[in-house]
């Protein structure tokens, strides 16, 4: 298609916490300033600055790109902020692609930074704004019931226990305490404490779901000819896709995420990939939720529909399974402040393909991993792959 | 460079560090008030519960009844003119017994939020609303449901005109 490769060959974070200190700007300043150290960039060999941030609501402030322009270093350069929802954290990587492979740009910074604190007493009820005006939100519905009825129709339709959807929030948190970003990292976590914790909005439960967080993520993309100045390792960008199902969310099955499946063939073409569950050898699903992630291996075709959950029970899903899921600790684990929760992803397949990971690196030289995120009302899928 | 050779940026505070004054904050309140057009769609649907019925509409290319109705057809991006009056009845695509309010304040009879699918509607086509009358342990997916109306004097034109569902007689 004429598009030039692209390669992320920088990342940096800060920690997720529950309240930070540091306003959204000093956030996004951390994590950028830690990822152009990462390749030894500065500000100045940076030529177009990719932000993204959720709803304005949760900082009160609207046009909160610009709020964000100096902390996220976009000052003085081409700078734009996008926005998909939930989807953010790994569309945001996407548009920086996009501006790297159209031969536009050598070098872009793409930074994520949520700070979901600030809205009191609590985020949550920021997201009433999400659903319709006129028909729904006279109900005063809260964003657990979209999540609650999803789960439900879910669970009921392949016949899924809550005890085997509890695996999942218990192996992405026990996989999170080797993780120095985590906020809910917790190595000794069983099945038994997801089932005892506090009843939401039946069948979600307080541990089936990721908290409210604070933090920021940030990566450095480069053309192939910058990034092989830069590093041995650069870790490529080979596919991405995206895709939007019907915001009338209650005309549609809610069993099977559609707009997922798309994104991800579309990212799969792209990346000549025909046999996904071989030639993926690490996936971060979006899992907000402990179901989330069982309903999106099954949209990315990562497992046959109903049966993710199978991969938590024989161990496939493990960080030394044949098919390691959320390494990092996901969204449950590590957290979900929600745009920059998506770009951890990428920055966590940066460092599982470059053997930089750690107590938490995948074992065996993973050669490609797959990102993908989710939101909106409950119909947007990002994805994201990479290789070296 | 591996995440964790260094220790990441970030500090954590804790409500406490509030409370005693640790830090300075300041705090707002916005206040921010709209009047939303009903546009022609919507505005027919809340002015046909006015009346006691529920209405989609219905496109003669994809052959599909939709509810709430509109006035584009999102499969075929033609005008979707054929208003249908539906039932008052419907099944439960899916539910959720809620603990908490919008606000996250706790209750102890949980709120019964459900996806009713409406008769006459496409398969799969419903809308959000409450279910009531019911023991919370008895609701399931599948269960046939009939809306319970305001008194016709107290319909004002918006979806609260339906109380909510409750199981229907038939079942």
């Amino acid at each position: 298609m004429g598009m030039r490769k692209v390669a992320v060959v920088g990342a940096g974070m800060t920690k997720f916490v529950r309240r930070a200190l540091e306003t959204p700007k000093e956030l996004a300043w951390q994590a950028s300033h830690m990822a152009l150290q990462s390749c030894e960039l500065t500000m100045d060999d940076i030529e177009a600055v990719c932000l993204g941030t959720a709803p304005d609501s949760f900082d009160g402030l609207h046009m909160n790109g610009e709020y964000l322009s100096d902390g996220s270093g976009g000052w003085n350069k081409p700078y734009m902020r996008s926005y998909v929802g939930g989807g953010t954290g790994v569309f945001v990587p996407i548009q920086g692609w996009y501006h790297v492979a159209s031969g536009l740009f050598d070098v872009v910074l793409v930074v994520a930074e949520e700070k979901m604190s600030s809205y009191y007493p609590h985020a949550q009820a920021a997201f009433l704004t999400i659903f319709d005006h006129t028909t729904e939100r006279p109900l005063k519905p809260n964003l657990l019931w979209i999540f609650a009825l999803e789960m439900n129709r879910y669970m009921t339709t392949y016949g899924i226990s809550k005890a085997d959807i509890a695996r999942v929030s218990v192996q992405h948190k026990r996989n999170a305490a080797h993780h120095p970003a985590a906020l809910l990292g917790d190595a000794e976590i069983t099945v038994e404490d997801v089932l005892k914790s506090e009843v939401l909005a039946w069948p979600v439960q307080r541990f089936d779901v990721s908290p409210v967080s604070d933090g920021a993520v940030a990566i450095v993309l480069a053309a192939e000819h910058v990034a092989k100045r830069l590093t041995d390792k650069p870790v490529w960008i080979e596919g991405v896709g995206w895709h939007l199902d019907t915001s009338y969310w209650t005309n549609r099955d809610l069993a099977y995420p559609r707009y997922v499946e798309y994104a991800a063939r579309m990212a799969y073409e792209m990346a000549g990939i025909r046999e996904p569950r071989k030639e993926i050898h690490i996936a971060e699903p979006y899992d907000p939720f402990d179901y989330k992630a069982l309903h999106h291996l099954e949209g990315l075709q990562l497992a046959e529909r109903g049966q993710a959950v199978q991969m938590y029970i024989d161990g496939t899903a493990g960080r030394d399974g044949d098919l390691p899921i959320c390494p990092s600790g996901g969204l449950l684990g590590v957290g979900n402040p929600i745009a920059a929760a998506g770009l951890m992803k990428v920055a966590e397949l940066f460092w599982q393909l470059r053997g930089e990971a750690g107590e938490r690196q995948v074992p065996g030289h993973p050669r490609r991993g797959l990102a993908q995120a989710w939101g909106d009302l409950m119909q947007v899928g990002t994805v994201l792959i990479m290789g070296r | 460079m591996s995440s964790e050779k260094i220790e990441l940026p970030g500090t954590s505070l804790s409500e406490k560090d509030f409370e005693e004054g640790k830090i300075l904050y300041n705090t707002d309140e916005m206040h921010a008030e709209f009047a939303w057009d009903t546009g022609v769609g919507i505005g027919s649907y809340l002015s046909a519960l006015k009346d006691g019925v529920i209405l989609g509409s219905y496109c003669s290319t994809c052959r599909k009844t939709v509810v709430p109705p509109r006035t584009v057809c999102e499969w075929c991006f033609r005008p979707m003119n054929h208003y249908v009056p539906l039932q008052d009845t419907g099944k439960i695509m899916t539910f959720s017994l809620c603990y908490v309010t919008w606000d996250v304040q706790r209750i102890k009879e949980p709120l019964i939020p459900a996806v009713i699918e409406i008769d006459g509607a496409s398969s799969s086509h419903g809308i959000l609303h409450l279910v009531n009358e019911v023991d919370p342990q008895q609701v399931h997916i599948g269960m046939r449901v009939q809306a319970v109306w305001k008194p016709e004097k107290e319909r004002e034109g918006a979806i609260t005109d339906i109380l909510y569902f409750k199981p229907s007689e038939e079942a």
